[in-house]
């Protein structure tokens, strides 16, 4: 086989989390090179690598022959390598053709743009990808698989030999997809490389020759994708091992229900959904990232605005438009994005902690730092944070101990019912467990408990039963005498399947 | 990628030595500078060193101290306030014209006027406040327009005249010099410092001043409204531009449509030189004192040594930028220690 692309033993370790471990690979030239794998699997540090984002800790990469370490993506795009990401990366405010040629405009004496040179290259460019435009069109004024096509005559512009496509068709409609796998179908007989990575396990059949699938950071397989199904790759994906750090407590018992979302709808376009959780409950909330589930609770919270939809707590209707009213009537969120939103990085654990409610440590207005100090040491201790003291700013504790301080400053307010959103997200293994059982706690003071995460056997291992969101919708609950990974993520899939 | 370059595991620093090289780090390098320029001017430039000149600097650091105090609280949100220099000419024309009022005794005209001001510059302040977390504009927009509107609204007050004739006792008072040593308008500009430390870190307000500026999302998600804070901000800061204009009648003993030009930048500066972050979260008020102070002392330093006038913006200029350059130094210092 010509390898354009080969990686032995590629590794790539960030504080507390193997991101990449061991990975071996190589791709074909000319092959459309499908890569699969769960949420967190490694793919987007692998397309980090390649795009010179990050550099591997371990391992070599080599590249039409030659080591290829990539120091910056301008490094990468020089070399031949072009990414398209997800999150498409033109300036609206730019015109088509000054965002295909941004890096090497066309230029006359005295570095005047040559707009003649610029358009008619554009002009060609965008023919090759099928897309009948004025290059002076401003970019904000297309659509995202206008906007897909630019990124792809971009790479073209390059003169790229392998494009990798990040979940190309996430945002697509069918003509959209069929006509961006033409054009797909088009470049490869060209002789330019593809390696293309999606959710969409239906779609990759159609354009791919082989598949690799990675789970938590390792290289599960490479195969060739003739002969395979959509369940032998769901089976891939998401292994057998259920790892054994989770004892679920079977003597805590759910009670009556303690909140109830009915018919919330976020805005026009998605559809309403409803769910409960009761109290002593712990409901595990499946789904692929942008499936809206953050935003399902987001707007269940008041965090961010919605249209419709009655929100009853103990079986009293609330009216719930910003955060602060979900807090009064007991709601706490800890959201997926713990520095932005969670903490006051800056600040110190015991002003962490108190800030949901400084009532509790003042009098008339005046702060009690006595009070403070005691509080927050108290919990620190109970949660066995680890903190050189009360004093110390969060922004230098790990992610296990910040992710520790949220919770401690949603006990000191005081809840009824919780919303977890990814809470172990780049949390080490020993502070996971001791969350885990904290959680258990909490259930067993009949705290009701939502807890959103990507990794599966994380939440099999914890809640009594799973709701499952897909595309917005909740396709389906699970109850936890019949969770089975295969089940649950099939239907995580089940809207983006459907062809 | 400045996020992962941090150490995760702080150098191992004792809790007490860490207070302490915080305290050294944070608050006292300010007093040191202010110390070393103090020394320096005093042997070298002629008179500096008297009673008479350290009275003068206190008489003089009177109003941009007291527009510091309120300007502290703005940036410490994040804000900032380019207005108050003309709110605080709008409230001398409005304060002098209640006071000239004859249908009234001298008390009565120069507590009303004292109302009028504060309330004229606490609704600016406001409206800064108001309008600009109800459309989520920068303040700096918001308030760059509130300093034309003020400024407008006060050549319509004052008809485009300067005001006279305030009464003598009020007249008297601005020149009292209390003991022999405390300049009657610098111990008002004390007291308005003193209340602001107080309020910052005693009070749950002055608490949630910082976690907004820290980051307000968070905050909100907390289950609070970081707007509500910010606004008072801004109030704070018009409030704090009203005190300002009854110091500077008590100084000047007039009201003035053209008064307070460029003393939003002054203010600006002290609050900076302070050791204030203009992102927000960092800061105290006993800084922004000593940085009137340090900037008021190189002003007069600089003059009594014979810089010109043309050159003494300069050298001031000079000072802000190289306050600001330590700020970054001095927040990867505190980083390393806590």
């Amino acid at each position: 086989m010509d390898a354009i692309l080969s990686l032995e033993g590629v590794g790539k370790i960030f504080p507390g989390v193997v991101a990449l471990s061991d990975v071996s690979l190589s791709i074909a030239r000319g092959e459309t090179h499908i890569v699969l794998g769960e949420n967190g699997a490694g793919k987007s540090t692998l397309i980090k690598l390649l795009a010179g984002i990050y550099q591997p800790d371990s391992g070599l990469i080599a590249f039409n022959g030659a080591a290829y370490q990539p120091k910056s993506p301008h490094d990468a795009q020089q070399s031949g390598i072009r990414i398209v990401h997800q999150e498409l990366n033109l300036l609206p405010y730019l015109s088509i053709a000054e965002n295909l040629m941004l890096e090497n405009l066309p230029r006359r004496a005295f570095g005047i743009v040559d707009r003649k040179a610029l358009n008619s290259r554009a002009v060609a460019l965008l023919k090759e990808v099928g897309l009948e435009i004025d290059p002076r069109t401003r970019v904000e004024a297309l659509g995202v698989a206008q906007m897909q096509l630019v990124e792809i005559a971009k790479a073209l512009s390059y003169d790229s030999k392998l494009l990798v496509l990040d979940e190309p068709t996430a945002t697509l409609t069918p003509p959209e997809i069929k006509r961006l796998f033409s054009i797909i179908k088009r470049l490869k007989a060209r002789g330019v490389t593809i390696i293309y990575i999606s959710h969409r396990l239906h779609e990759v059949f159609e354009i791919g020759e082989r598949v690799t699938v990675l789970r938590n950071g390792r290289l599960v397989a490479t195969r060739d994708l003739h002969g395979l199904t959509v369940p032998d790759l769901v089976r891939m994906m998401i292994g057998r091992d259920i790892a054994d750090e989770y004892s679920f407590d079977d003597t805590i018992v759910p009670g009556k229900i303690a909140l109830s979302v009915a018919n919330l709808k976020r805005n026009a376009a998605t559809p309403a959904i409803s769910f409960d959780v009761r109290h002593g409950e712990i409901v595990g909330v499946a789904g692929l990232v942008g499936s809206g589930r953050t935003e399902a609770m987001r707007a269940l919270f008041g965090a961010d605005a919605k249209l419709d939809g009655v929100i009853e707590i103990d079986g009293k209707p609330v009216a719930i438009t910003a955060p602060k009213d979900a807090v009064r009537h007991g709601l706490s969120l800890l959201t997926e994005d713990r520095k932005g939103q969670g903490l006051l990085l800056d600040l110190a654990v015991d002003k962490n902690i108190t800030i949901t409610d400084l009532s509790k440590v003042s009098r008339n207005g005046l702060l009690n730092r006595r009070a403070e100090a005691a509080a927050a040491n108290d919990l620190v201790g109970q949660l066995r944070v680890k903190a050189s003291s009360i004093e110390q700013a969060v922004r230098n504790l790990s992610g296990g101990n910040q992710q520790k301080v949220v919770l401690a400053k949603w006990l000191f307010r005081g809840t009824s019912t919780l919303i977890l959103d990814e809470p172990t997200r780049g949390v080490d293994i020993g502070a996971r467990r001791e969350i885990y059982q904290l959680l258990w706690m909490l259930a067993a003071q009949q705290k009701g408990i939502i807890m959103v995460s990507s990794d599966l056997p994380e939440l099999m291992g914890m809640c009594h039963r799973i709701i499952v969101f897909s595309k917005n919708r909740i396709v389906g609950e699970v109850p936890r005498a019949e969770f089975d990974q295969e089940r649950i993520l099939s239907l995580a899939y089940q809207e983006y399947v459907r062809p | 990628m400045t996020e992962t370059s941090e150490p995760l595991v702080s150098a191992p620093v004792s809790p007490g030595r860490a207070k302490f090289l915080r305290f050294l780090i944070r608050d006292a390098g300010v007093l040191l500078a202010l110390v070393l320029i103090t020394v320096f001017f005093s042997a070298t430039a002629p008179y500096f060193a008297t009673p008479d000149n350290a009275l003068k600097i206190f008489v003089q650091i009177a109003i941009n101290t007291v527009l510091a105090a309120g300007m502290t609280f703005v940036i410490l949100t994040g804000g900032i306030d380019l207005s108050v220099g003309s709110v605080l000419a709008l409230c001398t024309v409005v304060g002098a014209t209640v006071m000239i009022d004859e249908d009234l005794s001298p008390t009565a005209a120069i507590t009303l006027s004292l109302l009028a001001c504060m309330a004229t510059g606490a609704v600016c302040g406001f409206l800064n406040g108001w309008i600009s977390t109800r459309w989520k504009i920068p303040s700096f927009i918001v308030t760059l327009g509130m300093l034309n509107m003020a400024a407008g609204a006060a050549r319509v007050v004052s008809d485009n005249s300067t005001i006279t004739g305030l009464p003598q006792s009020f007249v008297d008072f601005g020149n009292l010099i209390i003991g022999g040593f405390l300049p009657s308008i610098f111990l008002v500009a004390v007291l308005v410092i003193a209340a602001g430390w107080f309020v910052l870190r005693f009070t749950v307000f002055g608490r949630m001043i910082f976690a907004v500026g820290t980051n307000d999302e968070a905050v909100r998600l907390s289950g609070h409204n970081p707007d509500f804070y910010k606004v008072a901000a801004f109030t704070i800061s018009g409030l704090t531009a009203g005190i300002a204009a009854m110091v500077y009648l008590l100084r000047l003993n007039i009201g003035s449509p053209i008064a307070g030009v460029g003393y939003e930048l002054n203010a600006i500066a002290a609050v900076i030189i302070g050791g204030t972050s203009l992102s927000g979260g960092k800061g105290s008020i006993i800084g922004t004192l000593v940085g009137a102070c340090i900037l008021q002392v190189l002003s007069t330093g600089l003059q009594l040594l014979g810089v010109g006038d043309n050159f003494k913006p300069i050298v001031i200029g000079l000072v802000i930028v190289l306050a600001v350059i330590l700020d970054a130094y001095r927040e990867r210092l505190l980083r390393r220690i806590r």
